[in-house]
């Protein structure tokens, strides 16, 4: 029972960061039908850009720290929007006729593009977070919380939150459903498909990129290829909750986190030892197959049939 | 109209003394390839062309898969591991046993189809981009499990892989050593291209006989409209099952062969990366078309050995090596990846069929299936 | 046009119900899609060698009842029979093998093959080469690969577009399309035909051809369902009919009962027409 609660917490400080991941993969697909495999590599320049300009202006000592953090996450956020949009751009919008195998290709080669390049810039060791955060330990009923988890959860809610207020309670919000469900629809009814798919990309790649800040800060050091196994977690939450529904991509972080934690917490009391917890990235791609097996539409998703 | 060197390169590809004069000629290459090369490149070269010929019989195994039956699987090399591992058990020190290599590769190949089999079995119904997912988490999970079970009974030796692995060795006859045969010194990777060549051309053989076939036509059929093709009686599942099969055992197979080649194996050979690496070779060089593939894996194969010049190049004009042409390698498959889905989707040499289906744009039926905004295909 | 002389349906009564084997039988068939009553209750039975007209306005179900009938979907309940093979729980492709071909509403042919090879693809059904036959390409697989040849050749001849067996299927006329569809699922060595609209999208001389290959096919000995909205095709070539509106058969009988029928008319021009 005492790491019951631990695990919960654990849990959920990842299954936020996931959250936030699956919100991109899910608002991409709904709308174009294509997995964006670049998207974890955005989380992950994220995080890394992040870092690069905290260490450019720490040092120095003349840049008060609060300053220095909001650079650092406003400079990630904007340089992964831009990313996302020249990706859009660049790579996707060219193929929108194309076979889906054609789209789906291209994007694994963005991926790798994305990931090697980083390779490139900020070597292959491992790159720390600066040690700017204080953190504080709190007791809660036997588990250990850190502020930065606290402010991990909370950030993440608040992000969530208001990305469903865009999504149901604007007129961009609107035009983004629309298009989902009907792109041609929603052409005829006024909206341009290509300034919606393009906030829809700017959208999560920002989001991408407090993930990507979050999960650096979180276990202190970013890797360049840290994006590979994180988007396909994230990709598996998305599918968990419904592919396509955004507030299922929320859902399905959260329980994907909870369950990749107690999963390694208990994995090795369950099967007798026989595996331990360096199996807990396993979790993510059991749960993606069972899913797409037994329940392709996901929890909240609608069930869809094939008409002849 | 049909411009005049097509004309005649379709006359000559029927003349019958010109095609029994090719494959004369292709057949005194192929026989004296490794001879000429080590000779006048050295003997690394000729290791690397054993390496080419692995990765041809993977890439046409994923040709089944993705170029005929158009099921992407991103994590083919699976069961290339599979294939290597089942070698590396049966015939190292790891469990003590030494099996002959006609006892294992024929196990290796029905392995692996059976993994195809397990895999494929739920996945192959669903749609194309989520196969991809589940198929790559498929090749991480098999990864993983590689790592991971040197605990708490030791099977694959974890991280560190299996070594000693015997070398194969036909007829009494170990390739691991240079051999004498007929007055000729025959080197290993010399011996082990003979092998390679043999076993790559069988598998281009089948290729080329499943193509003209009643299953390749129903493969092609469901690549085209699944529906349409259940609706004609076409047991969708089993056909698509079927490639899923072929393709693994090919894999096996070269999975074998490279183990008693390198004589040792890790996980590490096993990666993502690696799938990524063959499905490139195939959509580099051209999808579906036999001719394509052999063309797009020796690119890739010998292309990073290009860039290693260009290390040397560095070394020489700077003075030291400003970027490792090796960390270039990825980079270079990734924006190519890109460059040729984005301007040539059906690849440097592309099957007849292959490049109607990109071409679609003209077709009647599809203008009409087109909508304002076609998202969806 | 002259019709072609019908076969002779035994004790046909004026509802036209007949006692004649009835090759295919809907039984009670409901399909709902969440809330909506796509089919409700839906019984039906089409006797060898008819042409048996499915007709209703848009959106009655017809298009549906055709995707229960050829499982490609599932119905709530009531089932269908070919004969005595159940046909409800099989898949799609066991009711090709049981002996029901069809074709679709919005023309599925393989763009990308020949007609020759789209027809070759509905002889799949009947022909049996493997991996191993394709392999070796021994004597009973080359003898198989050349009788579906030489047959799919007589289909393409058969229903008129003989001279098209090379051209890819895209590239056909639509009117030339059609056909091959036809071609392709009578391929299969069909017990029954089942048509979504064949003359949609054709001129009236286009319409007259397919009323001639639908009549041969019929004195052929095949039967055929047929879902159309052409009235005087339907009218001039079905023996008999049943009319859906809203998931129901509200009418059922000889062309020449259901025109005059109160409630199909109603169904089709609204009330206060007759």
């Amino acid at each position: 029972m005492d790491i019951f609660l631990q695990q919960i917490v654990n849990g959920l400080v990842l299954g936020s960061i996931y959250a936030l991941i699956a919100l991109g993969y899910t608002m991409v697909y709904g709308i174009l039908e294509l997995i964006n495999f670049a998207h974890g590599e955005v989380t992950m320049i994220g995080g890394m850009v992040c870092i690069a300009i905290l260490q450019a202006l720490l040092p120095a000592g003349s840049v008060p720290l609060l300053v220095a953090l909001a650079l650092g996450v406003g400079g990630a956020i904007l340089v992964c929007m831009l990313l996302g949009l020249a990706i859009e751009r660049v790579a996707y919008r060219p193929l929108r006729r194309a076979p889906r195998l054609t789209a789906l290709i291209t994007a694994i080669g963005v991926s790798i593009v994305l990931q090697n390049t980083a390779m490139l810039i900020w070597g292959k060791q491992y790159v720390s977070f600066p040690d700017v955060i204080e953190i504080k330990r709190y007791e809660f009923v036997g588990a250990h919380i850190t502020n930065l988890q606290i402010t991990i959860v909370l950030l993440a809610l608040l992000l969530m939150l208001a990305l469903l207020v865009l999504v149901y309670r604007t007129r961009l919000g609107r035009a983004m459903r629309a298009t989902a469900q009907s792109p041609d629809l929603a052409a005829l009814m006024g909206v341009n498909p290509n300034s919606v798919i393009a906030a829809t990309f700017i959208i999560g790649a920002a989001l991408a990129a407090v993930a990507g800040i979050m999960v650096s800060a979180y276990y202190g050091l970013a890797h360049y290829y840290m994006g590979f196994l994180l988007g396909l977690k994230a990709f598996s939450a998305a599918v968990l909750g419904g592919i396509g529904n955004v507030a299922g991509a929320m859902l399905g972080g959260i329980l994907l986190g909870l369950v990749e934690s107690l999963g390694a917490g208990y994995i090795g009391p369950l099967t007798g030892g026989f595996l331990g917890s360096n199996y807990q990235d396993v979790f993510a791609f059991f749960v993606l197959i069972l899913v797409l097996v037994f329940r392709p539409s996901g929890l909240l998703g609608e069930r869809v049939g094939e008409r002849a | 109209m049909t411009p005049s060197w097509r004309r005649r390169w379709q006359h000559l590809k029927h003349d019958r003394r010109t095609v029994i004069a090719t494959w004369l000629v292709m057949g005194i290459v192929l026989a004296l390839l490794p001879f000429v090369t080590g000779d006048l490149l050295g003997r690394s070269w000729v290791r690397i062309i054993d390496f080419a010929l692995l990765y041809i019989m993977l890439a046409l195994g994923l040709n089944i898969v993705v170029g005929y039956a158009g099921l992407l699987d991103l994590g083919y090399i699976a069961f290339y591991a599979v294939g290597a591992y089942l070698y590396a058990l049966l015939a190292s020190p790891q469990f003590g046993m030494h099996w002959p290599v006609w006892a294992i590769l024929p196990m290796g190949a029905t392995v692996a189809a059976g993994f195809g089999v397990l895999l494929g079995a739920p996945t192959l119904k669903l749609r194309g981009d989520y196969l991809a997912i589940v198929t790559l988490g498929f090749g991480e999970i098999v990864r993983i499990f590689l790592t991971n079970l040197n605990t708490p009974i030791n099977i694959t030796n974890g991280p560190q892989g299996i070594s000693l692995i015997d070398p194969v060795s036909i007829g009494g006859f170990s390739l691991g050593e240079t051999q004498s045969f007929l007055g000729i010194t025959l080197p290993s990777t010399y011996a082990y291209y003979y092998l390679f060549l043999a076993l790559s051309l069988a598998i281009v053989f089948i290729s080329i006989r499943l193509q003209d076939s009643r299953i390749g036509r129903a493969w092609v059929a469901i690549r085209e409209d699944e529906v349409a093709a259940a609706a004609m009686g076409i047991n969708t599942r089993n056909v698509k099952l079927l490639a899923f099969a072929m393709g693994a055992s090919f894999a096996g197979v070269s999975g074998g062969l490279f183990a008693g080649f390198q004589g040792f194996i890790s996980p590490e050979s096993f990666t993502l990366f690696e799938s990524v690496i063959v499905l490139c070779m195939i959509v580099l060089g051209g999808m579906g078309n036999i001719a394509g593939v052999v063309l797009g894996a020796l690119l890739i194969t010998i292309f990073p050995e290009a860039l290693r010049y260009l290390g040397d190049l560095q070394q020489l004009s700077f003075g030291r090596v400003l970027v490792d042409p090796n960390d270039l390698r990825l980079l270079v498959f990734g924006l190519a990846l890109v460059i040729v889905m984005l301007f040539r989707p059906a690849g440097l040499l592309p099957s007849v069929r292959r490049r109607r289906e990109f071409s679609a744009d003209e077709s009647v039926l599809s203008q009409e299936q087109a909508s304002l905004y076609d998202t969806r295909r | 046009m002259t019709h072609a002389a019908k076969l002779p349906t035994a004790h046909a009564d004026a509802a036209g119900n007949s006692s004649a084997a009835a090759v295919l039988t809907v039984e009670n068939v409901s399909k709902h899609f969440g809330g909506l009553a796509a089919l409700d209750q839906v019984s039906l039975a089409v006797n060898a060698g008819e042409i048996f007209g499915l007709i209703g306005p848009n959106g009655a179900g017809k298009t549906t009842l055709f995707n229960v009938i050829t499982a490609l979907y599932v119905p709530d309940s009531g089932c269908v029979r070919l004969r005595a093979q159940m046909l409800t729980g099989c898949k799609p492709h066991d009711v090709v093998q049981h002996g029901l071909a069809r074709t679709f509403q919005n023309i599925r042919l393989f763009a990308n093959m020949t007609a020759l090879e789209n027809v070759m693809v509905g002889r799949h059904v009947r022909t049996k080469a493997g991996v191993l036959g394709a392999i070796l390409r021994d004597h009973t697989t080359q003898a198989e690969e050349q009788a579906m040849t030489h047959r799919a050749q007589e289909l393409l001849d058969y229903v008129g577009i003989g001279r098209h067996t090379h051209q890819l299927a895209r590239n056909m006329a639509y009117g030339d399309q059609r056909r091959l569809e036809i071609a392709r699922a009578l391929a299969t060595d069909p017990v029954v035909l089942a048509l979504d609209e064949p003359a949609a999208g054709m001129n009236p001389s286009e319409t007259e051809s397919l009323m001639t290959l639908l009549t041969r096919l019929r004195s052929d000995g095949t039967t055929i369902l047929l879902i159309e909205h052409d009235m005087r095709l339907v009218m001039g070539l079905c023996d008999r009919m049943a009319v859906l509106d809203y998931g129901k058969k509200i009418a059922q009988g000889t062309p020449a009962v259901v025109r005059r029928d109160a409630r199909v008319i109603e169904a089709y021009l609204g009330g206060g027409f007759v």
